[in-house]
């Protein structure tokens, strides 16, 4: 009854049902060091939000703040309307580290399905489910029965998309999901993810040390900066859905955009430079 | 096909050049022997023949000891998985029981036969739990080592998909403390072989040690000799039935440490 009641109240001061996830005043300490300080932001449903932060800033805890598993020392995450308090249904997430992220006992198949299995999923509806997963991320029935380290990093990585995928999520999240591969494999992985989103519609949060890599994916971009960590600013990514690696990237546009978060990021000193690229 | 058939020649070859080279030693430098203790190899075959390979005698001298084995190596393993399951599971419990367990497995099996005698009479129950008890010890410490040292990134992933407890354990936990399992069970099987044959010495009910008890009192060394050779290649047989298990289970273990091996 109170559950119900509190939601309804919600709703009527304006809660909005587009919004997939909301931090609000979101802190975090370890052993009393405080990481993150009151992080405010909103993710409307469908957007590809980038949170983008220098190592060690606290991409990591806030993340994993937003997926439940850790519970934060204060503020409130909102998913769907719903405060935050344990995993919630409906939410994915995928590792940095692809290498210890998926079952090296498992198939890649038997990875992928082991949430849906979990979540009551009959066998054979969970191996055709993975296995189209398998094929939206570019992997073939060979790979699905793999074991995941037989296959390469980039190829691994995609395994763990597939793997989130299948699990049909209301929000995605991803952290520093292309750090440890190659330049090459990255681009790839980066342009997969931009077309799974548009084409699954599917809500992104996906955080990075790279402002490069922010800016080519985001419709916003969330630039965490200083210690205790907080939201220096949230910029409006406007490079439409159509973008490719050479020619995006090369627009003074973008060139402008990640001039921008660049000095966001880059804090007090940068500044100054900050309110120059804003104008 | 042809290459890894080789290669299992191979390995069989270098495995058993040095025991045909000793057994012939043997042969030839007991010959002749007339000690009483050290009687002709030849006259040991011939005792290892008929008391471990004529199938009329083994109901009485080899059964009873598989059956005790069985019984009480299965015992050990199963409640050594499923105690060193919860206590890796459950960190204060494990911490609070930890001295008390590393007392427990400090006491060498065999040093509490009387007590066991006292406790539980002399006859086949008895002998089960000793056996279990002593080889209890290595499964459940490498369950829970095994347990503690799963990747907690993995553990992060069954609980962000909401993977449910029993599930988390039979697909998560319990394969990811499998390598650790193996190497317990593996030393457990020693151990059980040791209790086996000295429980067997009590009571009347026949098998190895009990087999091996009565040579000696009646004076036959060949006999004993034979029982001691017969023992030895139990011990080597059940490694080997251990061993084809552990490689079918953990085969995506051995091929990825090959794999890293060879990777630079
Ligand atoms: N479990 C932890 N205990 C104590 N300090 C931690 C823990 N995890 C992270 N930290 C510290 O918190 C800060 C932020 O870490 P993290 O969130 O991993 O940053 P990022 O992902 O941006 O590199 C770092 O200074 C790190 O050392
Ligand atoms: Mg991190």
């Amino acid at each position: 009854m109170t559950i119900t009641g509190s939601k309804k109240l919600q709703q009527a001061a304006g809660g909005n049902t587009d919004v997939a996830l909301a931090a609000r005043g979101l802190g975090h300490a370890y052993h009393g060091r405080n990481v993150l300080s009151s992080i405010d932001f909103e993710v409307r449903r469908g957007e590809f939000v980038c949170i983008v932060g220098p190592s060690g800033v606290g991409k990591t805890t806030l993340l994993r703040c937003l997926a439940g598993l850790q519970a934060s020392t204060s503020g409130t995450v909102m998913i769907a309307g719903e405060p935050v308090t344990e995993p919630v249904p409906g939410v994915a997430l995928v590792f940095q580290d692809y290498s210890r992220s998926l079952m090296p006992w498992a198939s890649v198949l038997h990875n992928v399905t082991l949430p849906l299995r979990a979540n009551g999923t009959s066998r054979a509806a969970a191996r055709e489910e993975g296995l189209r997963a398998l094929t939206l991320v570019g992997l073939d029935d060979v790979a699905a029965g793999m074991y995941p380290w037989q296959l390469s990093g980039g190829m691994q990585q995609r395994v763990a998309i597939a793997r989130a995928l299948a699990y049909n999520p209301a929000l995605l999240l991803m952290d520093e999901p292309f750090a440890s591969v190659d330049a090459y494999t990255r681009a790839d992985l980066e342009d997969l993810m931009l077309r799974l989103q548009r084409e699954l519609s599917l809500t992104v949060v996906l955080v990075t040390h790279d402002i490069d890599e922010s800016v080519y994916l985001s419709d916003r971009v969330i630039a965490l900066n200083g210690s205790p960590a907080s939201v220096a600013d949230i910029v409006e990514i406007p490079l439409g859905a159509e973008r490719d690696q050479v020619g995006t990237k090369s627009t003074a546009e973008f060139a402008a955009l990640r001039g921008r978060v660049h000095a966001l990021i880059r804090g007090s000193r940068g500044s100054a430079d900050a309110t120059e690229a804003r104008e | 096909m042809t290459p890894s058939t080789a290669r299992v020649a191979r390995t069989i070859g270098l495995e058993i050049w040095l025991p045909i080279v000793l057994v012939v030693v043997w042969w030839f430098a007991s010959a002749n022997s007339t000690s009483v203790y050290f009687p002709p190899l030849s006259s040991i075959l011939g005792s290892f023949a008929h008391d471990w390979l004529d199938p009329a005698a083994l109901p009485k001298n080899l059964v009873p000891s598989l059956q005790l084995l069985a019984l009480g190596y299965l015992l050990a393993v199963v409640t050594g998985i499923v105690l060193g399951l919860v206590l890796g599971l459950v960190a204060p419990l494990e911490r609070a029981t930890r001295p008390l367990l590393e007392v427990l497995r400090a006491i060498p099996g065999v040093a509490l036969l009387p007590i066991f005698i006292v406790l539980f009479g002399i006859d086949l129950q008895m002998k089960v739990l000793l056996i279990a008890f002593g080889a209890f010890w290595p499964v459940l410490l490498n369950t829970i080592d095994g347990v503690r040292g799963i990747e907690p990134v993995l553990l992060d992933v069954s609980r962000v998909f909401r993977v449910g407890r029993m599930r988390r354990l039979v697909s998560i936990v319990l394969p990811g403390a499998s390598p650790q399992i193996f190497a317990g069970a593996r030393t457990a099987l020693a151990i059980a072989l040791i209790i086996m044959v000295v429980s067997e010495t009590i009571g009347g009910n026949g098998g190895v040690g009990y087999f091996l008890l009565n040579a000696q009192r009646n004076f036959a060394i060949s006999s004993m000799w034979g029982a001691i050779l017969a023992l030895g290649i139990l011990g080597y047989l059940l490694n080997i039935v251990l061993r084809i298990i552990e490689r079918s289970v953990l085969r995506w273990h051995r091929l990825q440490q090959a794999r890293l091996e060879s990777q630079p």
